[in-house]
């Protein structure tokens, strides 16, 4: 195995790594600084900050000899041998001069810039600028113009890094961004009437290691310290991007793209990174409710024609209603976590063991979209199809689609059902809907409400993906894992919560405990026993193991 | 010394010497063709390298060496490029050969092409030379005419198409991989290296950028032979194992406080001040001179006391200066002052930077602001320990940037700071007499006004 001496610790890396002086250092618990240099991107080389001092050592006499000026570690690549100094004096005086020159022009706004907290620029001074300001300029223009819909660009904020630049070549294939002047007096633009609109532009905010870009979205709403973050899992397709949720007394701020790279690399695109407004409409549903017997004539608003009822009420007599009803069809939404969709089933089982299981309706808009740099953006909009299905498959309802239960429901074979929906958009037409307006008793579990809603017989809300947590499968059948990022609104349980219940198990959700129920028992989630880790698990390869 | 008779520069003053009647009577294309029918291009290769022809476009590096970097039996293209590109400030010796020789310097493209095995030639042309580029583009057309280009030159199996490109007036853009960049329709922004152009240039594919004189220079060599080459200039220093010599003519362009400014060719090796007394008939106005810089403004500065050095390769090297450059000397008279130089020189590093590296693109505008201020003055001696520490840290070779134009911008800072420091010191208290002492860090910044 090649062997790398960073700063005299030797460290082994893989024979068959590539690896570059930041990430062999990273290995050895060094952090070498670095603003251009991005593993998803291409070498520049440009910004200076990751200048080091390298050399090689001879395998056979052990003697070191070193490069006699610094090299850049982003584009010196490491081999057996390779010597790496990240904590010479040379090193620190290079570092402190570039912090020095990048600040030239900065106008060092902290306290007005969205970045504070989470800047680079602000980080490596700390800890590698000095503390006496040289250079008496004044850069105080503070211009900022929009380069596109959904971005800000502040431009003396920026340190020339070209990431974005580089993103828009080599990533989104749009090349909307570019670098116009020359020198101390270049910047970044758009050519005129060619703004940067593209799905995957938010992906430059998070790129950009200053506060030069700034995501309109996010732009002024929250100080950077003020949010936690949450590993989760987007559900706006079927992709299932990792992403962090980013949130503060459970309003979520932003979504921010994870690295895994099983999954999506770096990067999010813009439909999943804005889909969480969502979460915080105030049209949701936000109370479980009863049809009153009374006002089934139609009469009154739909507030008046349902009676709100206690969750402990709906445990109990949403149980009672179906089993009363008769035959029963229940839709598992491909919203739901394979936990979710698992209890369901279980349920629905317990109250009618004839009970007929199909996946619930799959939103499909326009077809998969792939960027040149491979980041693909799935036509189905939901996170869980792969899931649901393998756990229908579990019930002998493997195959068994939306179309499926909207026909047996048709054909009359049904006396009540189950549709469990999540939808973030308007999913349901009314005529669809007028399918199920004979059934005894309908159940709709949703976010918003709908055509199908004003028939049901139960009107139940539904959680939103942070508000969630388990398990989801993308369309690769990639498992990931994920907790609750915020609570949901007064009045909503997530779905694990009412099955949980309504199964009759005791205390609070433990959806991991059900995901190791899941695992123990069914081959096809094997891989998901034990703890899941935090990039996923491919459910293919632990079968074939 | 002997007189000099100049051969780059035969055709000036020739009646319609750009023509290719007039350069075939002066024996031209002749060697192509005796090259052609005689030789393998790795004759031709041998024979630029043992000629110790060392490229005129300013790093001297060995011509015949850099072809032979090129990948042997490579399935695909391999491009030359010309690199005409002239713009090192006092620098006008490819301007000469492409206006008044332009078939000297297409002789040596097709000989270096054959010899490199390129079957295209690209000539990257400054844009401020509108001469030149006509020159050039109807000397292209009478060598296609005459089948010294194009399809199966002179009925070998050796074709080569040759591509005037006007470039868009960018200093940068002379740097060899600036000039691939923008040759490639990109903003010139110098590659990082390696790969070197040799192995991935151009459409990265193997690639040789050569100077315009270099070219003149293969032509030279192959009408007149090595032997005739290596009499002129000065042998490798048997002391030095690195120096591989300077042999050959040069253009000298002579410039500035002279009486007779012009375009020279003179042996390598000849003194700055053989070149200012013998050529440009000394400094003007009867005056002395106070610097002179030896080969581009970004070569850096001599002294009145320096001016005996040869300017070979070698030679500007051994008193402070980056090298010989372009060898275009710039006299300074006594009476100018070394701050306007400086200032003069900054403001043309801060337009020209390119921007990419962060030291180059902050370190040349903070200098000529600091300049500015000097000038203005508010100049403190503390100035001129930051403008030094700028100058040593900026470039290549301290390693801070990509390419070598942070060390064409320091080594002014550095050689007229070092070797004129009392002027500056003068001046400084001279123009800030309260002020000049002030040592303390400079004032936070100021408050920002209400927004």
């Amino acid at each position: 195995m090649p062997v790398v001496i960073v700063d005299g610790q030797e460290i082994e890396i893989g024979a068959d790594e590539r690896l570059n002086c930041i990430e062999a250092a990273r290995r050895a618990g060094k952090e070498i600084p670095h603003y251009c240099w991005h593993p998803g991107l291409s070498v520049v080389a440009s910004c200076r900050m990751c200048l080091i001092e390298t050399g090689q050592r001879d395998a056979a006499t052990g003697k070191i000899s070193m490069v006699p000026k610094l090299v850049p570690g982003c584009q010196t690549p490491v081999k057996d041998g390779t010597v790496i100094v990240t904590e010479s004096q040379l090193v620190k005086d290079s570092r402190a001069r570039v912090e020095e020159a990048l600040l030239i022009d900065h106008p060092i706004d902290c306290p007005i810039c969205d970045k504070a907290g989470e800047c680079l620029l602000q980080d490596y001074h700390f800890e590698h600028g000095q503390a006496e300001r040289r250079a008496d300029l004044h850069p105080f223009t503070s211009r900022k113009r929009d380069v596109g819909p959904t971005v800000t660009l502040f431009v003396d904020r920026c340190i020339m890094c070209t990431r974005c630049v580089r993103f828009t070549r080599e990533v989104s294939g749009a090349s909307e961004l570019m670098v116009v002047s020359r020198g101390s007096t270049e910047e970044i633009d758009v050519f005129p009437g060619f703004p940067l609109d593209n799905k995957l532009a938010g992906n430059v905010v998070d790129l950009c290691p200053v506060g030069a870009l700034g995501d309109k979205d996010f732009l002024y709403q929250q100080r950077v310290w003020f949010l936690k973050r949450e590993a989760n899992v987007c559900g706006g397709c079927s992709a299932g991007c990792s992403i962090h949720t980013e949130h503060n007394q459970d309003t979520v701020y932003r979504l921010k793209p994870r690295e895994n790279p099983h999954v999506n690399t770096w990067w999010m695109c813009d439909d999943g990174r804005y889909g969480w407004h969502h979460l915080h409409d105030q049209s949701r549903v936000l109370s479980a409710g009863r049809r009153r017997e009374a006002n089934s004539n139609g009469h009154g608003t739909p507030g008046d024609a349902f009676e709100a009822i206690e969750w402990a009420d709906v445990v109990t007599r949403l149980r009672d209603d179906l089993k009363a009803a008769g035959r029963l069809a229940v839709a598992v939404s491909p919203m739901l976590t394979v936990e979710e969709a698992w209890m369901l089933c279980a349920i629905a089982r317990s109250i009618d063991p004839e009970a007929f299981l199909t996946l619930g309706h799959v939103p499909v808009v326009g077809a998969d979209e792939t960027f040149p740099g491979g980041f693909t953006i799935r036509a189905e909009k939901c996170p869980n199809r792969k899931g649901v299905e393998e756990v229908l498959a579990l019930y002998g309802a493997g195959g068994r689609s939306w179309d499926d239960l909207l026909a047996h429901v048709a054909a009359g074979k049904a006396d009540a059902a189950w549709v469990t929906g999540g939808y973030p958009t308007p999913w349901i037409d009314d005529t669809t809907a007028a399918t199920f307006a004979d059934l005894e008793c309908l159940v709709v579990q949703d976010l918003f409400e709908s055509s199908l809603m004003k028939l049901a017989t139960w009107r139940l809300p539904a959680a939103g993906f942070a508000e969630r947590a388990g398990t989801w499968v993308n369309v690769a059948h990639h498992a990931q894992s994920f907790g609750q990022a915020i609570k949901p609104p007064a009045g909503v349980w997530p779905e694990g919560r009412l099955f949980w219940n309504m199964l009759g198990r005791r205390g609070l959700y433990d959806p991991v405990g059900v995901r190791q129920q899941i695992a123990g028992s069914a081959a096809p989630f094997a891989a998901l026993a034990g703890d899941v880790p935090a990039n996923g698990v491919d459910l293919r390869v632990r079968q074939l193991a | 010394m002997t007189p000099f008779k100049p051969v780059l520069l035969e055709a000036v003053g020739v009646p319609d010497g750009h023509s290719i009647a007039s350069y075939k009577s002066r024996g031209g294309y002749a060697p192509l063709e005796k090259a052609l029918a005689e030789k393998q291009p790795v004759d031709v290769v041998e024979m630029v390298k043992s000629s110790g022809l060392r490229g005129r476009g300013g790093a001297g590096f060995s011509t015949g060496l850099k072809w032979t970097f090129l990948p042997k039996d490579h399935p695909g293209p391999i491009y030359l490029c010309i690199n005409a590109d002239e713009s090192e400030p006092g620098t006008f010796n490819n301007r000469i050969l492409m206006e008044d020789d332009p078939h000297q310097v297409i002789e040596g493209i097709i000989l270096s092409s054959y010899a490199t095995r390129a079957s295209t030639a690209y000539i990257y042309l400054r844009y401020e030379y509108p001469q030149s580029w006509h020159r050039l583009q109807a000397a292209i057309d009478e060598a296609y005419a005459a089948g010294y280009l194009g399809k199966n030159i002179r009925g070998t199996n050796f074709s080569l198409d040759v591509y005037l490109h006007r470039g868009a007036a960018a200093y940068i853009c002379g740097e060899e991989t600036g000039l691939i960049e923008s040759l490639e329709g990109k903003r010139a922004w110098p590659r990082i290296k390696p790969p070197f152009p040799a192995i991935e240039g151009l459409f990265r594919k193997p690639t040789v950028v050569n100077n315009i004189e270099t070219m003149a220079c293969v032509a030279q060599i192959a009408r007149r032979g090595i032997d005739w080459f290596k009499s002129i200039g000065v042998p490798a220093d048997p002391a030095n194992p690195r120096d591989p010599g300077s042999y050959g003519p040069k253009l000298y362009c002579l410039s500035g406080h002279v009486e007779k400014p012009g375009c020279y060719e003179a042996p390598l090796g000849i003194t700055a001040r053989q070149l200012i007394d013998q050529f440009g008939g000394g400094v003007w106005k009867g005056r002395k001179a106070k610097a002179v810089i030896p080969g581009g403004i970004s070569m850096g500065l001599m002294t009145e006391s320096e001016l005996d050095t040869p300017l070979d390769f070698a030679g500007p090297g051994k008193v402070g200066c980056l090298g010989l450059g372009t060898a275009a000397v710039v006299v300074i008279d006594d009476q100018t002052s070394i701050v306007d130089f400086l200032h003069n020189s900054c403001r043309f590093f801060a337009h020209e930077s390119c921007g990419q590296c962060t030291p180059c693109r902050e370190g040349t505008s903070w200098s000529l602001r600091m300049l500015e201020r000097i000038k203005a003055g508010q100049g403190r001696l503390r100035d001129l320990d930051l403008l030094l520490e700028i100058g040593n840290t900026m470039g290549m070779m301290p390693g801070s940037t990509i390419c070598g134009l942070a060390d064409g911008a320091a080594w002014p800072i550095k050689n007229a700071i070092k070797k004129f420091r009392g002027e500056f010191e003068d001046y400084i208290k001279r123009t800030n007499p309260s002020g000049w002492m002030v040592t303390d860090p400079v004032p936070a910044l100021q408050i920002v006004g209400a927004h």
